[in-house]
């Protein structure tokens, strides 16, 4: 089973549960936590274990090979990103902007644009016990987070079995990395904070699951601060309100020190096993 | 010489476009036949990426010869710029087209 764990909120605390959720499911079956934040992944953080492997990730982009560039203009123009650009007789390509979809390689009449590999990120696998931990990492001054989201995910697929529960910690926003993150899994967890600033971005996050047609459900976390709106919205919209976090400095301070929250606070555990109870449920559903 | 402007507008009244990429217009006026041009850079809005590059080659298009603009070309653009040849001139982002051209005329606008 594949559970995204989201927001539209950035800070909310995705990597916060992911990592505890992770690692508490973790003392009942086999689970992967896979860290596809890519832009700053920070499950790591919280994780530790032995590596097991590292590969460097590439995306495929356009080389220009003037020779017999005949300037036709055909790539600069199809290109949705402006990643080709003809100045007179010089061909300029800017790797950070190609989306490496083909289409000026493929409509180039003299093949003067092959395409070749360029490296964009680093992903990890760790094992520590009972629980594998991937995580990918963009390297700096890369700008696209799909092409190595998408890697990390099949990877995900093929090395590790369909049946056991896969977590992902995603990116935060509703653009192009939440979506290639959230595309294929089962259920979403949306993490959001009982303010007007958290509210606004799930309306944007739950209208963004709405369209993927995903299962989805919120994990109100720091209740106690703001108001009282996020639960009402919920309410009203039948989504499914899947645990309550308590504001705590408790909290906070096991995290500033890179620990595990449910190991140390009862009542955080409770909240996991709510979260455990629920993704049963959907499984028996299905 | 053909000098560019960024500009909200097409006239010489118009205020400038602090922005590069994402110029509303590029108005280029050419300083032996008098005449000002203008030509209408608003699909940039819905770039998702690499609007200054692209505005960079409409700009070496347009034949300028140099740029007058308000912050400047980003990373991307400026390599594109520097291949054009053109010279770029900041600073005339609060200004009208025409208190920009005075500006640049007196010399008073920043070369890059």
């Amino acid at each position: 089973m594949k559970i995204a764990i989201a927001s539209g909120k950035g800070g909310t605390g995705k990597t916060t549960l992911a990592t505890n959720l992770a690692t508490y499911l973790s003392e009942f079956s086999k689970v992967v936590l896979c860290d596809i934040d890519v832009e700053e992944p920070n499950s790591g953080l919280f994780i530790e274990g032995n590596l097991e492997y590292r590969e460097a990730v590439y995306k495929m982009i356009p080389n220009w090979n003037e020779d017999e560039c005949s300037f036709c203009g055909n790539c600069h123009k199809v290109c949705n990103f402006h990643a080709v650009i003809r100045i007179g007789t010089d061909i300029m390509i800017f790797p950070e902007l190609c989306h490496s979809c083909y289409a000026c390689s493929e409509l180039c009449p003299t093949e003067s644009l092959p395409m070749v590999k360029k490296r964009i990120g680093e992903l990890v696998h760790y094992k520590s016990n009972g629980l594998d931990f991937v995580e990918s990492r963009l390297d700096i001054g890369e700008e696209q987070a799909v092409p190595l989201i998408s890697q990390t995910i099949n990877f995900i697929k093929n090395n590790f079995d369909d049946n056991m529960i896969q977590l992902f910690d995603s990116p935060p926003g509703t653009s192009c990395p939440v979506i290639e993150a959230t595309k294929d899994v089962d259920f979403v967890i949306l993490v959001t904070e009982p303010t007007p600033f958290g509210l606004n971005d799930l309306r944007l996050a739950v209208e963004t699951m709405k369209m993927l047609h995903k299962n989805y459900g919120v994990v109100l976390n720091r209740y106690g601060i703001g108001n009282d709106d996020v639960i009402r919205y919920c309410e009203a919209e039948n989504i499914p309100l899947i645990a309550l976090i308590n504001n705590s400095r408790d909290i906070a301070l096991a995290y500033s020190a890179g620990k595990l929250i449910f190991q140390e606070l009862p009542e955080f555990k409770k909240q996991l096993m709510n979260i455990r109870s629920y993704i049963i449920e959907i499984l028996m559903d299905n | 010489m053909n000098l560019a402007f960024t500009a909200k507008g097409t006239t010489w009244d118009s205020n400038m476009d602090t922005r590069f990429g994402r110029t509303e217009y590029l108005l280029i006026y050419n300083d032996i036949s008098k005449e000002l041009s203008s030509y209408d850079n608003r699909e940039s809005a819905n770039y998702a990426h690499g609007a200054g590059p692209k505005t960079a080659q409409n700009l070496f298009e347009l034949k300028a010869d140099a740029l007058i603009t308000g912050n400047g070309p980003g990373g991307n653009a400026a390599a594109v710029m520097e291949k054009t040849g053109i010279d770029i001139y900041i600073g005339a982002g609060a200004k009208t087209v025409k208190e920009a051209y005075e500006a640049f005329q007196k010399g008073e606008l920043i070369k890059v």
